[in-house]
């Protein structure tokens, strides 16, 4: 049975906000019975774009995290909902019965994603729906993929299988993996939104030139090579995927140039500065 | 499920073409547009060993796809409305704009108010003294246009003019132009087929002062996105130099430069140094294809004023490393570069400045020393330059419309003569009549006089800038009435509380406005007319499709879209179209059929555009009615000319450029507009006009900018330097405020405890930290022109010393009374200075500002 799933990729997404801007064009003020009804004219994010700068001026870089719902496949909002007001369609997506939903307050707090939102005046949880009502209609993806213009948002229609051989191959995630909760949105590149880097310029002090090819390595307290970098023509280098909240040792070789060392505790993403050599 | 009861119409907007659903008339869905395997074949790029060809549909801007919420907006004008306290035949209460209330009143009643103040001021005063001006966009719909509709009426009806300055071009207009010519682009360049050429050939892109990302070059949506990720996929380096770690710099940057603001001139000037002085540019070049550079290079090597423009010197300039600069230049100067110099190729928040001129210069100097026009080496700013079939005539808006206008409009060129209608011109409007220029409207209104050079946009020739006007214009009378066309400037010109005193005052008597909905300068007006939106009317269109001062700028879009903007709903309330507004005051003033050429609709003139374009040789009216759209075809042996590469190869021009006109080629179609034919480094046409000029002199050079780091006294009460550009997700102030979709984007307001919307203001981490500001916190952005209450956004993407706050606020909100309190909605524009960019460039510098900014506690301010 094939299934809709989503991926994302972190490093081709700028915030441009067409996704959340035609997911508001497409449910605000429109009920789509037995789907969804209308989104409230303001207020709710059913795609939520979060937001990440790393580094500090000015060696740093962007990330952003376009979050929809998960449409978990053992989903807490299904659980928590009464009266089988959550449920899984066989295509994979979960949809929130806007009729038996009413009064149920719970479906928003059940989601660890907070995903889910409430609408005040209809009384409702509500939340994204993959566009189920325009899939059903012969659509190929919801409002938010086709109006991305950089290719961040992709959907793929394929079974479990299939997906899981995607996801492994292309070196596919979630977030949250730890929920347990088998979200079929997945993200390229998440590094870039969850991890962290260290990064920095090397100069030459005796002809203030900027430091080509010097290698950088970056250790930890036992002494592991966690990440080698050459720096560029700018004498900059970055050295990414890292774990917050690291201690590391930084060193520096440029042939000619005596060694430097550096100590570096990284609490988020890192510009060391300028290293003069 | 009632799905088969909804319409899928088609339409048109400033951010590109759009299916829209329409269902028990209410609009309930806008979408980009998806081809068919009918709609003609898409072009294919074969480069570097891959085939390159775009997706079969279009994209949209952020604001068009929030159209809905714009469209039935709480605060659109429903009905006529007039100010409580304004009796045209007793007590005018002038004073009090801004601060009154409106009463509702009937078409009729509005009609005959605003015709017969029409009527009193040209028997007391004479028809020059209705002042008139639209904003510089309008609704998508080439028959709606300002250049169109508008233009018809006020030509008829006759008015003085508040000319447009080139806003876009500035620092290319009043600078560049000297370079190389290029008049009737208003000094930024042709960009033909530079795709191909890139795809190809080029190396390395320097994005300096360009983020087309958020500006989409100009009404094209995202269509040139996937083609910069094709250039980074090739491994094209990608750096980026602008004050501000912008958007494109987000997505693509390998490197990122910061010079502090009005210092990109010492920056340029020393790369120039670092080549010359390390031969890394092209004397052949410089040799066959310039003239004058010997003497800017002495200026450069500090033979002229002992001031070698050195990395070293730069870098106390501009912040940035020597060595980088260096690096830098050295990369620049040994791979086929790309400079994407403004968005636009041309253009850029840099043009807007006090350096605004030189630095256009010195961007033209930088890649002529590098062989401009060679095989991917150019000034392209990524956005145009696709392939493009020129042939195929579908006007752009700015070839006039329904008005016909020769002399200001691009009607002449070829339009004019295939539409069938009477074209119509208005002597007030020309160089020989009267008009103001829009950015000195409070200074005519307030003062009474005022001198300045060059008319509006200043294409005709590069001398045409130098004219020198006065208002009053002999024998023409003083401004009475303002028929203000939209009502954006408090956002969007600078200085802006001047704008607001220009309304408060007894020297004009009577202010129309007429727009879609209650927000900016409307709220200053005696009467309100209410316009419609694109939706609520028909017209016809294409995607991107400006041309005039930019031709054939749909070589943009990845497939030239033409569309049937289908009237989609009945106008809201009592609002009407543009055109019936003006046809119901045409019939007051007894020209009604000249204006409706006998009473016809906006669907009949649509008509017309359809017959007098290309379009009925490739698809019946019938058809293109049904479906809506029609993708024009490429034709089948399409020949690449990339721009400039003729100008190199010092052959006669193969590209399809509208200009220069022959008088001012020695040989038509040979060599530049300039003087010489060539690219000069000291500028002929500034040495005949005024070569004794400090402020442009006649080689390009670092001027150390008037309101800047070096002014110490001024910078020493407000040590920040604003950057105001081009907002990231509205068209300037459209889609901003009036209860749009974009006001809950996280990067264009922020919703705070008090239930607003602020605008943002980006200040770096130690800036922010020195003044006790943390993310979110409400700030009041201040100097000597006034205050705005906006929402700090704590970042990296900022050098201390610099903020960044994007130009564009739709609405006016003063704390206490108008032109005298903090704006709370965002007007940037009241802090820029007013000051001209140079004595005779008389163009807007809002990126020569300082500021200073602290913690707002709530109060008048």
């Amino acid at each position: 049975m094939n299934k809709w799933n989503m991926i994302i990729d972190v490093a081709k997404c700028h915030d441009c906000n067409n996704c959340f801007l035609a997911c508001k064009d497409e449910f605000v003020g429109n009920d789509w019975f037995p789907y969804s009804v209308s989104q409230p004219l303001h207020g709710h994010k059913w795609i939520d774009i979060m937001r990440k700068e790393r580094g500090q001026f000015p060696l740093l870089d962007v990330a952003y995290l376009p979050t929809p719902c998960m449409h978990c496949d053992d989903a807490d909002c299904i659980k928590a909902a009464k009266d089988n007001a959550v449920y899984e369609r066989e295509d994979g997506i979960v949809i929130i019965d806007p009729l038996k939903a009413k009064g149920q307050k719970a479906i928003v707090d059940s989601c660890p994603y907070g995903v889910i939102w409430w609408n005040e005046e209809l009384d409702v949880a509500q939340k994204c729906t993959f566009c189920a009502h325009l899939l059903d209609e012969g659509w190929q993806q919801p409002r938010c993929v086709q109006a991305c213009p950089t290719g961040a948002l992709e959907f793929l229609h394929v079974d479990d299988g299939g997906m899981q051989r995607v996801s492994e191959s292309e070196g596919l995630e979630v977030v949250h993996p730890e929920y347990g909760l088998q979200p079929r949105v997945y993200y390229r590149n998440l590094y870039r939104y969850e991890k962290s880097f260290v990064a920095g310029s090397v100069a030459l002090e005796d002809t203030d030139e900027c430091a080509e090819g010097a290698k950088v390595t970056l250790t930890n307290d036992s002494g592991q090579v966690i990440g080698r970098a050459i720096t560029n023509n700018y004498g900059d280098f970055k050295i990414d995927g890292l774990e917050k909240d690291g201690k590391y040792s930084l060193e520096i070789e440029c042939a000619g140039y005596k060694n430097r060392e550096l100590r570096v505790s990284l609490e988020d993403s890192r510009n060391v500065g300028v290293v003069f050599l | 499920m009632n799905m088969g009861t909804i319409q899928k119409l088609t339409n048109g907007t400033t951010g590109g073409p759009v299916f829209v659903y329409v269902q028990d008339g209410r609009v309930i869905r806008i979408t980009p547009m998806e081809f068919d395997d009918l709609d003609a074949p898409s072009w294919v790029i074969n480069a570097r060993g891959r085939e390159f060809s775009p997706p079969r549909k279009t994209t949209l801007s952020p604001y068009s796809l929030a159209w809905r919420s714009m469209l039935y907006s709480p605060t659109r004008l429903l009905h006529p409305l007039k100010r409580v306290d304004f009796d045209p035949a007793g007590k005018r209460n002038c004073k009090n704009r801004g601060e009154s209330g409106y009463e509702q009143i009937s078409w009729d009643e509005a009609a005959e108010i605003v015709s017969s103040e029409i009527k009193r001021i040209k028997r007391e005063y004479g028809p020059a003294a209705m002042m008139a001006t639209p904003g510089s966009h309008h609704l998508w719909g080439h028959v709606g246009y300002r250049h169109s509709a508008f233009f018809r009426f006020m030509n008829l009806t006759g008015y003085t003019s508040a000319e447009h300055n080139p806003d876009s071009w500035e620092g290319w207009h009043w600078g560049g132009m000297h370079m190389w010519g290029f008049s009737h682009r208003l000094g930024i360049p042709e960009q033909y087929d530079l795709l191909e050429d890139a795809l190809k050939n080029t190396e390395m892109i320097v994005f300096w002062s360009s983020d087309p990302e958020t500006t989409g070059g100009i009404y094209s949506a995202f269509e040139s996105t996937c083609r910069r990720q094709w250039l980074k996929d090739l491994g094209v380096k990608m750096i980026f130099i602008d004050p501000y770690f912008n958007h494109t710099a987000g997505l693509l940057s390998d490197k990122w430069f910061a010079p502090r603001l009005g210092t990109d001139n010492a920056l340029a000037c020393s790369i120039a140094y670092v080549w010359i002085t390390e031969d890394l540019y092209d004397k052949e070049y410089i040799k066959t294809r310039t003239v004058g550079f010997d003497k800017w290079k002495d200026y450069v090597l500090g033979k002229e004023d002992g001031v070698p423009k050195t990395p070293e010197w730069a870098e106390k300039e501009s912040t940035v490393p020597a060595r980088e600069i260096r690096a830098l230049a050295r990369e620049w100067g040994s791979k086929k570069t790309m400079l994407a110099a403004g968005g636009l190729g041309g253009w850029g928040g840099a043009c807007r400045a006090a350096t605004g001129g030189e630095w256009a210069r010195l961007m033209i100097c930088l890649q002529a020393m590098q062989g401009l026009g060679k095989p991917g080496i150019n000034i392209w700013g990524t956005t145009q330059g696709a392939p493009h079939n020129s042939e195929f005539l579908f006007p752009g808006y700015a070839e006039g419309g329904i008005s016909g206008d020769v002399d200001n409009s691009a009607a002449a060129y070829r339009f004019v003569y295939r539409m069938k209608f009477k074209p119509t011109r208005s002597s007030i409007n020309s160089p020989m009549g009267q008009h103001v220029p829009r950015l000195r409207i409070p200074e005519c209104i307030l003062d009474g006089k005022y001198e300045w050079r060059g008319k509006g946009f200043c294409g005709q020739s590069i001398e045409a800038q130098f004219h020198q006007y006065k208002y009053p214009a002999d024998g023409y009378p003083e401004i009475q009435m303002y028929y203000r066309y939209g009502g954006s400037f408090i956002g969007t010109m600078n200085e802006t509380n001047r704008y607001v005193k220009a309304y408060q005052t007894d020297r004009l008597p009577f202010v129309v406005n007429q727009s879609i909905w209650f927000e900016g300068e409307a709220k200053f007006a005696d009467i309100i007319l209410p316009a419609c939106t694109n939706f609520e009317r028909w017209d016809i269109s294409e995607f991107a499709g400006c041309l005039g001062y930019i031709p054939d700028s749909t070589c943009q879009v990845n497939h030239r879209v033409i569309s049937l903007q289908k009237k989609c709903i009945e106008p809201l309330g009592e609002s009407k179209s543009d055109y019936d507004i003006f046809a119901l005051l045409a019939g007051k003033l007894g020209f009604h059929e000249l204006y409706t050429e006998g009473g016809l609709t906006e669907l009949d003139w649509v008509k017309r555009m359809f017959e007098a374009s290309d379009l009925p040789n490739h698809i019946s009216w019938e058809d293109f009615f049904e479906k809506g759209y029609y993708v024009v075809p490429m034709p089948e042996d399409y020949k690449s000319t990339p721009a400039l590469r003729w100008f190199t190869e010092d052959r006669k021009r193969d590209t399809p450029d509208w200009g220069p006109h022959p008088e001012s080629q020695e040989e038509f179609g040979k060599g530049l507009q300039t003087t010489s034919g060539l690219l000069e480094f000291e500028s002929s046409s500034l040495n005949k006009f005024d070569p004794a000029d400090e402020e442009r002199p006649i080689i390009p050079k670092y001027i150390p900018s008037w309101e800047g780091h070096h002014t110490t006294e001024l910078y020493a009460r407000y040590p920040l330097q604003l950057v105001s550009p081009h907002p990231r997700f509205s068209f300037h102030t459209m889609g901003d405020a009036k209860g749009s979709w974009l006001n809950e984007v996280k990067d264009h307001r922020v919703l705070k405890e008090d239930g607003y919307y602020y605008w943002v203001i980006r200040i770096n981490s130690k800036d922010a930290e020195k003044r006790g500001i943390k993310e979110a916190d409400l700030v009041r952005v201040f100097n000597e022109r006034g205050a705005v209450i906006c929402a700090a956004q704590v970042t990296e993407r900022l050098s201390p010393g610099t903020v960044h706050s994007y130009e564009s606020c739709a609405e006016y909100d003063p704390l206490g009374k108008p032109g005298e309190s903090a704006d709370r909605a965002g007007c940037i524009n009241i802090l820029t200075p007013s000051r001209f960019i140079t004595k005779n460039s008389s163009g807007m510098a809002p990126n020569s500002c300082l500021v200073e900014l602290e913690r707002y506690e709530g109060g008048e301010a």
